[in-house]
Parts: structure tokens; sequence; C-alpha cells
């Protein structure tokens, strides 16, 4: 891990727990040393709408705002919207999608379709060839519960950072209500097996 | 201790230490969570008031009784509490009085991006605006011990990024105890603004100004951090962050207080420095008051002699929200910065479809919407989720201004002459905010304006606030719910009607009736919004017939995200049929009522479905 810090970029859509995954990172970064800045754009859709959440580790981080390009990891909830952000990452970044579509509403009254496998992933591979993809709602379903794919790809996030697991179990103990702890600890795990194996 | 703490929750934090008693306000994006996240302390009264005058009212009454106080409230509500704020700035108080305003840049969910620096000048007051959290931790403290030194209200002024973005923050050790304040005051000259007080009252507050003024050289929230001698900026809010990320090298004169300015301290750091640049997000409101002190700030050579008037900003955009990418830019254009290219590759969104926002699935203001879009009336709008009405396919809103606007603009049509039927369409929270003098008008001048009051049972865009219609406080105790249905009878409303707001044959029935004759009319829709819990708990994914499906598009016209064209077609019209995303769908049965065909499953019909499977 770099110590001049790292900035994550998470995407997805109003309701899937972005906030959540970005709340976790925060506190991850402060228990490591770091100065953390997160800031969150939910704009007017409780659910449906693109919601973002940029976080910044740094020794002194100024700027709330990831400029383009600047991102090191760039993680999605959903996967037009990694699309839609993919620019936002460093080329060559990391970028860690949920294999998930939710089509909005504008694929039936504008007309442009949702976007096919081969033209995200040739998005994605303009800017980074270090793209992985993570079936975290099967994951989380197959454990009982869809809403915990926010920390399914928390999970894959910690293999792919290589941070020490008991640091991100205290946070995650911290952050997650007592009666859904259980099946958080679950998914992270599974989170991380499932890039071990990608991988 | 060191607390990771958002600017919104980091104003709650120093307003406890701080000893402040009394908090007020209205929700709005981005400031909802300074009362929510003051609301819990210990020692602390609460509220929601139905709207931002009430809210600034409750907090100078509180003050003029000795108590600390504050009001919070969006950029947009202190248009609303404006009155408030220019009395209690004649005034002053018995105790600190902080107005906070939440401006919001780029308008991430606002209609205007008004730059409510100028209040605090317009009314002479002393305004306050901070970087971060620790910034906006320290100055909310600063602010109760200033306006209590100089006897005025002080504006702190955040804004989205600050609002919403989470920084640590060493916390104070504990809530001051301030002494329990004296007998009520009898002061008349002092609270009494008729004209023989107010007269002696205004060169009071413009000496107050130049006070404060003074005080502003020494005050520690303006600080000067020297590096380069060759590039001087002078900057406030959030855009000292991007002064330090993209010119580490300069030196920065950082005010913490925007007004009135430090003049001897600009003059100081401007006299030390080659070039001298302004950094500030929206209004030149730091520039223009450090061009009338005559200091020339550096102008880029490729310029025109004079900028076009009336904007002075010369550098940096005055719309939007800046961003290192936009400073970055702004600073290559003025020769101020090497050129070069940002990082990373621009990507064009085309072919990617748009996400903007829209009605959640199973949102009760979804069937009004179809119902309107169906009699093809003008509507007139109103501040809410149900602005969101004006979306495709709904396409059923047609003008949206600003909070209780609705009733008063499709009367102002009625009135003029218009020949359609208009129709007003409001939230609940927003009527008690202020639709009631507007429903009072149309009652009183007798035009025949339909308004709908969709009833949801909670302020729901700023994401679940208790208001006067659901029963219960801020602080969560229990209380007397108003009643929408009498109290707009009181107004002088005879056609007052109440209907499930999933009832589609309901609402259509209702409006049509109504539009026959010439009488003004308020229907009340009513159902809790989707999201909360209580609803939550009766989610129940519906389910499309394939067989009896043929593609109508019908059901697609509700415009509702859980309802999706199926990769299945139709045979003989080759249209896709309907898919219902179980992800998404609550149940809230509006499809089903739409489709013609009987081939969406009402909840009965899936739950029978299900019981003899699970017995099975």
């Amino acid at each position: 891990m770099k110590s001049e810090g790292i900035n994550f970029a998470l995407v997805g859509v109003g309701g899937q727990g972005t906030i959540l995954a970005s709340d976790v990172l925060a506190e991850l970064g402060l228990r490591l040393g770091y100065d953390v800045k997160k800031a969150e754009v939910h704009g007017m859709s409780q659910r449906g709408g693109s919601v973002t959440s940029h976080l910044r580790w740094g020794p002194r981080v100024f700027s709330p705002i990831i400029p383009r390009g600047e991102a090191d990891v760039l993680i999605a909830f959903e996967k037009l919207e990694a699309a839609r952000f993919i620019d936002i990452l460093k080329p060559g970044g990391l970028a860690l999608v949920n294999d998930y579509a939710i089509e909005p509403l504008s694929v039936q009254t504008t007309g442009v379709p949702y976007p096919g496998d081969e033209m995200l992933h040739e998005r994605l591979a303009q800017v980074t060839q270090h793209a992985y993809w993570v079936k975290g709602i099967e994951i989380a379903e197959a454990l009982g519960n869809s809403r915990a794919a926010n920390v399914v790809l928390l999970g894959a996030l910690s293999a792919l950072l290589d941070l020490d697991e008991s640091q991100w179990d205290a946070v995650l103990e911290q952050r997650v209500p007592a009666k859904h702890l259980e099946l958080n600890r679950r998914a992270f795990r599974a989170g991380r097996e499932a890039v071990a194996t990608a991988v | 201790m060191k607390r990771l703490l958002s600017g919104n929750e980091a104003v709650a934090r120093a307003a406890w230490e701080a000893g402040v008693k009394v908090g007020s306000g209205y929700p709005g994006t981005p400031s909802t969570e300074i009362l929510e996240a003051f609301a819990p302390y210990p020692g602390v009264y609460a509220e929601w008031a139905p709207n931002e005058k009430v809210g600034l009212d409750v907090a100078v009454g509180a003050a003029y009784a000795g108590r600390r106080a504050f009001a919070a409230m969006k950029h947009v509500g202190l248009n609303v509490a404006s009155d408030a704020l220019f009395a209690a700035a004649m005034t002053g108080a018995e105790a600190g009085l902080v107005i906070i305003s939440a401006d919001d840049p780029s308008m991430h969910s606002s209609q205007n991006e008004q730059d409510n620096r100028q209040f605090a000048k317009f009314a002479r007051i002393p305004c306050l605006d901070p970087a971060d959290s620790q910034d906006t931790h320290d100055l909310t403290l600063a602010a109760f011990d200033l306006s209590e030194q100089f006897d005025t209200p002080v504006l702190l002024r955040m804004t989205t990024r600050v609002c919403h973005t989470s920084s640590p923050v060493e916390l104070g050790p504990q809530r001051e105890n301030l002494p329990e304040p004296g007998k009520y005051p009898r002061n008349l000259t002092k609270y009494c603004m008729v004209p023989a007080n107010a007269k002696k009252r205004h060169p009071a507050i413009e000496t107050r100004v130049a006070e404060i003024a003074a005080f502003a050289e020494t005050f520690a929230g303006n600080r000067i951090e020297w590096r380069s001698s060759d590039l001087g900026i002078i900057t406030g809010g959030v855009a000292y962050n991007y002064a330090r990320e993209v010119f580490p090298e300069a030196s920065v004169l950082k005010l913490g207080m925007v007004y009135p300015l430090p003049r001897k301290l600009i003059r100081e750091f401007a006299g030390r420095v080659q070039k001298v640049i302004v950094l500030e997000e929206l209004d030149p409101f730091i520039e223009d008051q450090i061009r009338l002190m005559g200091i020339s700030l550096y102008r880029p050579e490729n310029l025109l002699p004079e900028p076009p008037y009336p904007v002075t900003k010369e550098i940096f955009p005055i719309a939007g929200e800046l961003d290192p990418v936009v400073v970055r830019d702004s600073g290559r254009q003025a020769g101020l910065l090497p050129g070069g290219e940002n990082g990373g590759l621009a990507l064009s969104m085309a072919g990617l479809p748009i996400r903007p926002p829209v009605l959640c699935p199973g949102c009760p203001h979804r069937s009004s919407f179809y119902v309107l879009h169906k009699l093809g009336v003008p509507v007139n709008g109103d501040i809410g989720c149900y602005t969101l009405g004006m979306v495709q396919p709904l396409d059923a809103l047609h003008t949206v201004g600003c909070m209780g606007a609705s009733v008063g603009v499709a009367h102002g049509a009625a009135v003029a002459g218009d020949k359609e039927r208009h129709v007003a369409v409001i939230g609940d929270s927003t009527f008690f905010h202020s639709a009631i003098p507007a429903l009072i008008n149309v009652v009183y001048n007798r035009s025949n304006v339909i308004t709908i009051i969709m009833d949801n049972r909670v302020t729901g865009m700023t994401g679940h606030q208790d208001n006067p219609g659901t029963g219960r406080t801020l602080q969560q105790k229990a209380t007397r719910a108003i009643e929408i249905e009498p109290l707009v009878r009181a107004l002088g409303f005879d056609k007052v009607v109440t209907v499930p707001a999933y009832d589609v044959a309901a609402i259509e029935k209702t409006l049509k009736d109504w539009m026959k004759s010439d009488e003004p009319a308020v229907l009340i829709t009513r159902e809790e919004c989707a999201l909360l819990p209580s609803a939550r708990n009766r989610w129940l994914p519906l389910e499309v017939v394939s067989d009896k499906c043929n593609g109508c598009t019908l059901c697609f016209r509700v415009g509702c995200p859980a309802i999706l064209k199926s990769e299945q077609l139709d045979p003989k019209t080759n249209r896709p049929l309907a898919l219902i995303d179980p992800l998404l769908c609550t149940g809230c049965e509006i499809c089903a009522q739409v489709c013609p065909r009987d081939a969406i499953l009402f909840r009965n019909q899936v739950q029978s479905k299900q019981i003899p499977q699970e017995a099975a």
C-alpha cells in the first residue's frame, strides 16, 4: 500500500448502500493513521438516482473532490455506473465492479438501450486493464440478503488492497448494527474469497 | 479526541459545546442533518418549525430570552426567513444568535445557486465561511462569542461540499456551562423597532460593522500562510482546499470571516506578493470588496481590457461548484500555472443511458401524475419529491419555482383569464410550510384552482423528517398531529375530498367531476411514503402474467423503475412484454390498476399464489 494515500471513488444507485460502504472506508482510513475526507452527493433521489461518494486517504487531504483521472480505485455497485464514471480512475487504476444491472427508467423513455457487457468492458478497458467483476448480488443473496452486496464488494476490495483483515472487522463492528453484523461478516469473507478465486 | 464528522455534524457538536439551548429550522438539502445531529444532545431543545421564517423567529426569541440559539436552513430557506433576519440584525439579542445557511453551488438539490454571503452584507452582520469540518467546528464556536461580543446575529454560511464532507474533528472537552440568564428584557428602545427606535439603531449597526471589521484584523479565523511571494491567493470557504491542492507553492490568506473584511490584513498580504488573486466559489463577493479597496488584482494578459459588466470575476467561473479540475484549468488559462493536460481521459457519455432522479418504486405520488398526464391540464408544481412528476413519461408538471408557489401561481393564471383549468400540486410538509395563505387567497378572491395535497405522511425528499402532520417532534416526542382536512375546510373550501393515493380511479373520478364546475377544491391523496419502515414491511413484489400481457406499453406510462421491458416479445405485436423487477417492486398496484388486460397480478392474487406453494 502506498504511504502517500489512496483516492477511492464509490458509485452506485440510490438504495444500494454506497454511502455505508464509504463510511466504512473512511473509518478504516482514520484507523490506519491517515487524514480522511469523504464527500457524498446524494441528489434528489432516495432510490433510483446516481449516487457518488469520494473518499480520500492521505497525509493531509485538501480537496474533498477527486479530480478526473486521479482516483486509485473505483468501486461500482452497478455496472452502468462503473462505465459512466470510469474516467475518474487513474489510467491503470483498480476498478471493482458489481456485476449487476439496474436499468434506469430512461431506457424506456429515451430509447437509449442499456449497454451490453461487451460495450461496458470496452469502456473500462479504455482506462484500465485492472477491472474485477464480482457477482455481489448473487453472493449476498446466497447468504440470505441481497442488501449485503455492498459489503461483499468491500471484502473483495480488502483482498485486492492487501489490508489487514482485523482492522476491517473492527470497523464493520463499529458501523453495522449488531443484528446485521454476522451477515455482513459472512458477506465480507465471501467477497474476499470471490476475488481470490478470480485472481 | 478526534472523530470523523460531516460539516453538519460538526455544527451540531460545536453548538452543543457552546452551550446552545435552542435550535430550530426547516429541513432542506444540504442543511438537514444539522438539526438532526443536534437534537439528541443532552440539555438542548431542537425542533422542526413549519418554515424557516418561524424557525428563525424562534431562535431570535430564545436569544432575546438570554439563551444561545441557532436556526439552520438551506440557502433558499433564508429568503423565507429574511424578514426575521433583517429584524434581528437591527435589534441584536441578549445571547449568541447564529443563522446557518447551507448554500448549494452546482444545485445538486436546489432551484438556484444564490450566494448567501450577500445576505450578511445586506443585513450588516458578520459572515463566517468554513472550509472543512474542523473549521466548521471552530468557526461555530467563534460565531456565538462574536454574536455576544458585538450584539449581532452571525451568519454561518456553509456549502454542500462542507456540509456533506466528513473529515476528522478534534472535539472540544464538553458543554460550556453558561450562567442562568436574568429576567426577560423590557428594553423597548432596543427590541421594539418602531420608526423612532429603528432610526437610532441604523447608525448603531453601521458602527457595529466597522467595529467587527477592526476585530477581524486579529480574528484567529483569518490567517496568512506565507509560502512563495510570487502568487498570493485570498480565499474563503471550501475554495481554500482547492487553493492548497492546485497551488501548493502559493501564499494564502484564508478568510474565515468573509464579511466584514480585515482591510489592513488584506493590504499587508497584497503588498508582499507579486501577484494577488481571489479564489472563491460563486459570486465575486470578496473580490468586489477588494477591488473597491483599490487593490489591483492580477489580470491575465489575454483578457479584454474591461471585463463584461457586471461579471468582475475574471479568472474563475461565477457559475457552478469549483473543484480541482476547474481551478487548475482556470489557473492555466490565466497563465498562473504551466500548460498541460489534466490527468486521465475524458470519455464521452454518448451511448450511455442517463440515470436522472425519478419517483421511487411504490411512490404514492405516481398515481396523481399519471391521471394529470391523462387529463392534459396545466399543473403548477412545488418543491419536494413530487417535483419529479415533471420527468418523462409522467410529464405532468409545468412550473416549479419555490416553496409554496404552486397554489399562488395557479391562482395567478386563473385570475389572469387563462382558458385552461389549473391544478396545483403540493406535499404535506410544503402545505404546512407556506401554502395556507395561498389557499386562503384562492378561496377569498374566488378562483377555480384545484389543489392536490399529496400527503405522504412525512417530509420525503430531505430524508424523512417529521412535520406538523406526523404527530411526532424532532426530539421524538408524541404530539398532536395537525389534520389537513379540517384545516382546509376552515380556510373556506367547500369541496375537500380525501382519497387513498394509490387509488387511480378515485383520483381520476374526483378530478373529472370537479372540472365540470368552476369552484375551487382541494383533493388530499393520502398514503405513507413507500420508504418509511412501516411501509417497507408491506412490500410485496407483483408479477406479470406473460400469457396475458401483449406489450401494449400502458404500464410503462406510470413511469415506475420496477417495470422493465422483458426480452420476450408478443408474437402478434412484436413488442416487448412487461417484466417486474422483484427487488424494486413494492406492490403499490398502480400498474395493475392501469393494465387493461389484467396481466399484472394484484397483491391478493400474488399472495394466494404463494400460500399454497408455501403450504406444499
